[in-house]
C-alpha cells in the first residue's frame, strides 16, 4: 500500500477500535475523552510518521501511543478524583488490552449500548457511524445530506442521554431480545447505503460494507448468531451483490430490469446463500427471512412466471407480517410480472399512495401501452413529488416512451 | 378507521370439498394472495386464525353436543381483521375471498369500539 495511503486506511480500520476498547476501560460516560484520545492517537502518528517515517509495525505504534494517552488520562482522573485514588494505583492500569478478543468484545458491547429505543433512530445511525465505523462528523453529514450542524447536535444528545440514562457497555443479560433492535439499526443503516439519496457512490459502499461488517461480527458470538441475524445478513449479502450494477457512473439508478447481470457479484450472492442456509436453523420465517428470500429471487438472473411467483408469494406473506409502502408497491408490480398489467395496475391502485412519488411512477409505467394520458398524468405527478436527480432521470425517460409521444402532453412550462 | 371481523365459512361436509395436493397449494396461494392484497393497502388488523373441524357446543344446562354441524350446513373455518371506513368498503374488501371460490361465504361485521 502507498504510504499516503496507509494512514488514512488506519484511521478507518483502528480509530473505532481505540474507541470502543476505551470506553470499555473508562465507562461510557467518557465516550468523548475516548474519542479525543484516539484522534489525537492519530495526529501524533501523522507528525510523527511524517518527520520519522512509518513505523515497522504501525497498528501496535498507535495502540501504544493510545494506550499511552489512556493511562496519562486515567492517572490526572485518578488524582483529580480523590474518592477513587486510594482504589487503584497507577502500575493497575499502565496497560489498555488492545487485543484481538477485547477488540471485538468492546465493539459488541458498544452495539448494544448504541442501538436501543433509548435514542431515536436517526441518533443510533449516527452514533454507530460515529463510534462503530469511524466516520468524520462530515462523512455522516454527507451520508444523511445535512449540515455538520445538525450531526454534531444529534451526536451531543445522543452521548448526553446515554450518560444521563447510566448506560453501561456490558453485554446484554438478554441478547435474543435485545438484539432486535441491533439488528434494525443495522438494517437502517445497510438501507441508508443502498437506498440512500446522496450520489457519492463511495460513501454509499462504505455505508453498507459497514452494516455487513457489524452483522458478521454478530454471528462470531453464539449469543447472537441467530437464526434472525443471519437472515439479515443473507439480505445483506443478496442486495449488495448488485450494488455496482445498481449505481451508474453518473451516481444514477439503474433499474432492476435494466442491469447487467453480469456486472452482479457472484461472491456475495454465494455468500448471501451460505447465511441464508444458516438462517434456515430457525423455527419461523420472520421478516429478514422473507426479504432475503425476495433479494434471494432477485439474484436469478432469469426472467421466468416461477421467479415472479415466488417473488409475489414472498411479499404477500411479508406484508400480512408486517406493512410498508415499498412492499406494498413492489407487491403490485411482482403482480404485473404474474398476471400482466391489468392485474398490476389494479392491485396497485388499490394502493392509494398519492402522496408517495415511487406511487405514481410505478402506475404510470405501467399505463404505458395501455392509456397513455394515464402514464402521462402520473409520470408528472411522480415528476413533481421526486427528491432526488436519479428519480427524476429515470421518470424523464419514462415520459420519453415512443408510446406516449403521440398523446397530447401538458408540460406545464 | 373503524374495524371488521371477517367470518369465513363453510361447508365442511360436502363431497367437493376433497382437493387435491396441488389444490391446496394453488387455494393457499390465492389465500395469501388476497390476505396480502389487503394488507398491502395497510388494511389489515389481524391476520386471525383458521379453525378446527372438530368442535363441541356447550346447551342451556349444559347439555353438550358434537360440532356445530347439526344445526347449519356452513359452519365456521376461520377470521381476519381489516380496518375500513365503512361497511361498504369492507365489503368490498372482503369481495374477492377465496372462501367463495369453494362455495362458501364471508361475513362481515363492525368490532363496536369499546370507548364510543
Amino acid at each position: 500500500m502507498a504510504e499516503q495511503e496507509l494512514l488514512p486506511q488506519l484511521f478507518k480500520t483502528e480509530y473505532r477500535k481505540i474507541v470502543s476498547v476505551l470506553c470499555r476501560r473508562f465507562g461510557l460516560e467518557h465516550v468523548e475523552t475516548a474519542e479525543d484520545i484516539a484522534s489525537d492517537t492519530f495526529l501524533t502518528a501523522a507528525e510523527t510518521w511524517g518527520l520519522k517515517g512509518i513505523p515497522e509495525r504501525p497498528e501496535a505504534w498507535l495502540y501504544k501511543v493510545a494506550s499511552n494517552k489512556a493511562v496519562d488520562f486515567l492517572r490526572k482522573k485518578a488524582a483529580q478524583d480523590r474518592r477513587n485514588s486510594d482504589l487503584k494505583t497507577p502500575t493497575e492500569y499502565s496497560c489498555i488490552d488492545l487485543s484481538l478478543q477485547n477488540i471485538r468484545d468492546s465493539q459488541l458491547e458498544m452495539m448494544f449500548a448504541i442501538c436501543q429505543p433509548l435514542l431515536t433512530l436517526s441518533a443510533q445511525v449516527a452514533l454507530a457511524l460515529r463510534i462503530l465505523c469511524g466516520f468524520g462528523i462530515d462523512e455522516i453529514a454527507g451520508a444523511f445530506l445535512t449540515n455538520r450542524e445538525t450531526i454534531a447536535k444529534r451526536l451531543q444528545r445522543a452521548k448526553e442521554k446515554l450518560r444521563d440514562n447510566n448506560v453501561r457497555l456490558e453485554f446484554p443479560s438478554n441478547p435474543a431480545i435485545r438484539l432486535q433492535p441491533v439488528l434494525s439499526t443495522l438494517y437502517l443503516l445497510f438501507n441508508e447505503g443502498y437506498y440512500s439519496r446522496n450520489q457519492d457512490i463511495a460513501i454509499r459502499r462504505d455505508l453498507c460494507l459497514e452494516a455487513m461488517r457489524l452483522a458478521l461480527l454478530l454471528t462470531e458470538y453464539p449469543e447472537t448468531n441467530l437464526p434472525d441475524t443471519n437472515a439479515l445478513l443473507a439480505l445483506m449479502c443478496f442486495h449488495a451483490s448488485r450494488l455496482d450494477a445498481r449505481i451508474g457512473t453518473r451516481g444514477e439508478i439503474i433499474r432492476y430490469d435494466e442491469q447487467n447481470p453480469s456486472q452482479w457479484n457472484v461472491g456475495l450472492t454465494d455468500k448471501g446463500h451460505h447465511y441464508l442456509n444458516r438462517a434456515a436453523k430457525g423455527a419461523e420465517a420472520g421478516p429478514y427471512h422473507l426479504q432475503a428470500a425476495i433479494a434471494y429471487w432477485h439474484t436469478r438472473q432469469e426472467d421466468t412466471t416461477e421467479k415472479w411467483e415466488a417473488i409475489l408469494d414472498l411479499y404477500n406473506r411479508l406484508l400480512i407480517r408486517q406493512y410498508s409502502p415499498v412492499a406494498a408497491l413492489n407487491r403490485a408490480y411482482a403482480t404485473y410480472k404474474v398476471q400482466g398489467k391489468t392485474a398490476g395496475i389494479l392491485e396497485a391502485e388499490k394502493l392509494k399512495l398519492t402522496h408517495y412519488g415511487p406511487y405514481h411512477h410505478l402506475l404510470g409505467y405501467l399505463y404505458i401501452g395501455e392509456d397513455s394520458a394515464k402514464a402521462i398524468t402520473h409520470l408528472q405527478q411522480a415528476l413533481r413529488q421526486s427528491k432526488t436527480q436519479a428519480d427524476r432521470d429515470n421518470i424523464r425517460r419514462d415520459l420519453a416512451h415512443p408510446d406516449l409521444q403521440t398523446a397530447p402532453t401538458h408540460h406545464p412550462g | 378507521m373503524n374495524e371488521f371481523l371477517l367470518l369465513f365459512r363453510r361447508d365442511f361436509t360436502s363431497a367437493d370439498a376433497q382437493p387435491s395436493a396441488q389444490e391446496l397449494q394453488d387455494l393457499m396461494k390465492k389465500w395469501q394472495h388476497w390476505l396480502g392484497g389487503i394488507a398491502a393497502q395497510n388494511k389489515l388488523v389481524e391476520n386471525g386464525n383458521r379453525l378446527a373441524s372438530e368442535g363441541k357446543v356447550v346447551h342451556a344446562g349444559d347439555r353438550v353436543t358434537d360440532g356445530p354441524y347439526a344445526e347449519i350446513k356452513e359452519v365456521l373455518g376461520g377470521y381476519s381483521i381489516i380496518r375500513a371506513e365503512t361497511l361498504d368498503e369492507a365489503t368490498e374488501l372482503a369481495k374477492g375471498c377465496p372462501v367463495t371460490l369453494i362455495d362458501g361465504t364471508v361475513e362481515v361485521r363492525q368490532l363496536v369500539p369499546p370507548n364510543l
